[in-house]
Parts: structure tokens; C-alpha cells; sequence
């Protein structure tokens, strides 16, 4: 599934002149997620270099999200090891952070995960359906929304009909 | 009027929001652990977690424009009760689950009304921070439109509580829609939402919600006002008391 922020964005970082960058942070993944990294989920928003100090700068998926210090931290670190010691990370809040600047890999790595990916309603905010999403375990669309928020703010809660098991829900902001 | 007073009257305007958000948020993080339900006890932790950063948003700003080295934390943990702003509907006790149900209503609907505007504001980091907030204020308020459909129209028990709690909350939502000499100069330069312009559609949203779930719109017979100008409740002193007590005991403490 693609969309416009996506395609966007893997634009912005083809065009960059700092791939050996890009690549090394690929390494960073979310703290609560650690299969998905903060690239494929759209937490990292851009790198550049201004005076010799290396900005990276990245967006939070929610407001109050907790993970934001430790990203931070996880990045100056996994440059840091490959010898890259001028970086500075700073917090970007606009545009602000959506579901659909997800790469289709992080989509995918979400279910394998068994977190249900956000489903693309392109143009809407639509809120999380009442039933629907499909079970990341058995793929069954026969499921229930339990929560609004789940383990996380970015998250539903669901319960399949199906394989009886609970499961989150990426929701779509 | 110099750069230097427009940049004094923006940080005014943006500490009276994150005040706003961070009481209200502190208050809804007394709900961990004593929601009457697991799940709910969960969503009450992450709207407060999203008022949380959203207050952490606002301070940073704050400690910017202030420009002498203060920190979002001296914001939050370092003022006294007199140096707060927030409207006085934030700091009231959280009360039983349906005090905070209509107090989350009655704020949602105004927050879905007040950050679009906010969006449009001509300084990029109130923007910024509002069409954040606007994303999760939309799923804020079907929760707490759903809770209050669910509770108004539920058990006679539960229309009883919510009635009541409406009956207990409403002259202090007047505050709202009140704009001071500050705020008027910002609306006026497209910085600050004018939020007298919001009342009629908060009330006719307001209105219609109560009305759905068999609850009575009170009287307008009595008002409380005091936040903007630093006169609070005595809750928020207690409120403050817990907050700070280990930033002030232990200054510059980390873990
Ligand atoms: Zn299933």
C-alpha cells in the first residue's frame, strides 16, 4: 500500500546527499515496536549537515509519546559507533506525524509482528471501526473493537471472533 | 508594538495552554490504576499521556521565546499556584468516573473547536503543535461522547451521577469562552484564538450530546472565573503539592 507521504518521503531520501547516513540509522528501531525502524515508520524525517554537525531531525507519532527520549538517544549512539560523533538530533513538529508516511515494510513487519497495520482510508481521518479489522494472527475480518486505546496511544485494542485472541490495532492519524 | 512586548505576550498565551493541558493531564493520570475497568483504565492513562506531551510541547515553546535559559521543567515544577493559568475546570478533583466523563466532554468538544483554529494561527509553532493535537482530540472526544451516551442514557444510578456532575461543572465552563486583554491583542494579530466565537457551537454541540443521552442542560446561574488571572482553587495547590514534591525535593534529579 502506498500513499503520498510515503512516496514522499523515499523521494526526499533518494534525493539526499548523505546516504551512508540514512543507511546507518536504518539500524534505530521504535523501543516499543523493535522490529519496525524509526525510517519505515516515519519517525525519522530528514539529515542534514550545517557547519560540520550532522541534524537529524524526527517527528513523534503521538504528542505524549514516551519513546520519543530513547529514539533520541538511539540515534546519536548508532551513529556515535560508526565513528560519527557530530550529531545532533532535534524534534520536529511539522507536518505532523501520520500513518501514511509508513513504508509498505513497516506495514508488513507490523502484521508479522502482530500489530494489525493502519488501514488506509487515503484522504480521511476516519477513527477506528467498531469491527472489521482483519486479525493479524488468523485473517479473519470477523473482529471487535474492545478499546480506543490500547497498550499504547497509537493503538486499538481488538478481538477476533475468529482465533478468540486479542490483538492491537495500529490506529490511523 | 516592539518585537520584544509581541514576544512577552506570545510566551503569556503559550503558558496559559500548556497550564491547561498539563493540570488537566495530571488530573487524568490519577485515574492509572483506578479506572473502573482495565481497558478504560488504560485509555484514561493515554489521553493523559497525550495532554502530557502536548503541555511538554507548549513548555518547550515557552522556554524558547522566554530566552534566559529556562527549561520546561522550571515551568512545570518550579511555579507557584499564583503563577498558573489555567482555567479552573482543569484543576478540579477528578471526582467519580462521571465527573471526569463530562469534564472530558465538555473540554473535548471545545479543544475539537479551539485547535483548528489554532492551526490557522500565523505563528508556526502554536500551528505546529495544534494540528498535532487536533488528531487526537478527534479520538478524545468519541470517547467521551460514547461514555456519556452510554452512562446519561444507561442505569437510573448512572443518569443520576451524570446529571449531577453536569449540574456541578457547568458555571465553570464560562471561563472558556472568556478572552482578556492579552488574548484579544492576539486574536486580533492572528496568533491567539478568539474564543468567545466558539460558545454557540460548543453549546449546540454540547446541547445536542446531553440531549441524546436524556441529560438537562443547567441554567446559567452561576459562574466561577479566576484561572487566567493566577486565583485559583484550593485544589490546585494541593495538586501542585504532588507534582512538584519530587522535582523540589531532589532539583535536577534524573532517572
Ligand atoms: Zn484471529
Amino acid at each position: 500500500m502506498t500513499s503520498a507521504a510515503w512516496v514522499e518521503r523515499l523521494h526526499h531520501r533518494r534525493q539526499s546527499v548523505h546516504q551512508e547516513i540514512w543507511d546507518l540509522l536504518d539500524e534505530v528501531k521504535d523501543p516499543e515496536i523493535p522490529v519496525v525502524s524509526i525510517w519505515d515508520l516515519g519517525i525519522l524525517c530528514d539529515v542534514t549537515l550545517e557547519s560540520g554537525q550532522y541534524l537529524i531531525s524526527i517527528t513523534p507519532t503521538y504528542s505524549g509519546c514516551p519513546a520519543m527520549d530513547t529514539i533520541r538517544a538511539d540515534v546519536s549512539e548508532a551513529l556515535n559507533k560508526a565513528g560519527i560523533q557530530n550529531v545532533t538530533v532535534n524534534m520536529k513538529l511539522a507536518p505532523a506525524w501520520t500513518t501514511d508516511s509508513m513504508s509498505p515494510l513497516g506495514r508488513k513487519q507490523l502484521l508479522e509482528y502482530g500489530i494489525a497495520p493502519p488501514e488506509n482510508k487515503v484522504g480521511g481521518c476516519a477513527l477506528t471501526p467498531e469491527q472489521g479489522i482483519r486479525c493479524p494472527r488468523c485473517g479473519s475480518e470477523q473482529t471487535e473493537r474492545i478499546s480506543e486505546f490500547a497498550s499504547t496511544a497509537c493503538k486499538a485494542l481488538f478481538r477476533c471472533s475468529n482465533c478468540l485472541e486479542p490483538f492491537d490495532y495500529f490506529k490511523q492519524i | 508594538m516592539s518585537e520584544v512586548t509581541n514576544n512577552t505576550a506570545i510566551l503569556k498565551y503559550t503558558l496559559r495552554l500548556a497550564d491547561d493541558s498539563l493540570i488537566l493531564g495530571h488530573r487524568l493520570t490519577e485515574w492509572t490504576s483506578h479506572g473502573p475497568f482495565l481497558e478504560e483504565d488504560i485509555a484514561m492513562s493515554n489521553v493523559a499521556l497525550d495532554y502530557i506531551g502536548r503541555a511538554r510541547m507548549y513548555y518547550g515553546y515557552a522556554a524558547e521565546l522566554s530566552g534566559d535559559g529556562k527549561t520546561e521543567d522550571d515551568f512545570a515544577f518550579l511555579r507557584d499556584e499564583r503563577e498558573f493559568r489555567n482555567l479552573l475546570i482543569n484543576e478540579l478533583p477528578r471526582g467519580d468516573f462521571a465527573y471526569s466523563t463530562v469534564r472530558q466532554l465538555f473540554i473535548d468538544v471545545f479543544n475539537s473547536l479551539y485547535l483548528p483554529k489554532l492551526m490557522q494561527s500565523n505563528d508556526e509553532t502554536l500551528a505546529a503543535i495544534a494540528a498535532k493535537g487536533i488528531k487526537e482530540t478527534r479520538y478524545h472526544l468519541r470517547r467521551s461522547r460514547d461514555w456519556t451516551l452510554r452512562l446519561g442514557d444507561g442505569t437510573a444510578e448512572s443518569h443520576k451521577r451524570m446529571q449531577k456532575a453536569i449540574d456541578s461543572l457547568w458555571g465553570y465552563t464560562h471561563e472558556l469562552f472568556e478572552l482578556d486583554e492579552l488574548e484579544q491583542q492576539l486574536a486580533d494579530q492572528g496568533v491567539g484564538v478568539d474564543s468567545t466565537a466558539l460558545k454557540a457551537e460548543w453549546l449546540a454541540t454540547v446541547e445536542s450530546i446531553l440531549s441524546e443521552a436524556t441529560l438537562t442542560r443547567p441554567e446559567d446561574d452561576w459562574v466561577v472565573k479566576g484561572g487566567r488571572t493566577g486565583y485559583h482553587t484550593e485544589n490546585l495547590g494541593h495538586l501542585l503539592t504532588e507534582m512538584q514534591f519530587l522535582h523540589r525535593s531532589n532539583p535536577g534529579c534524573e532517572w
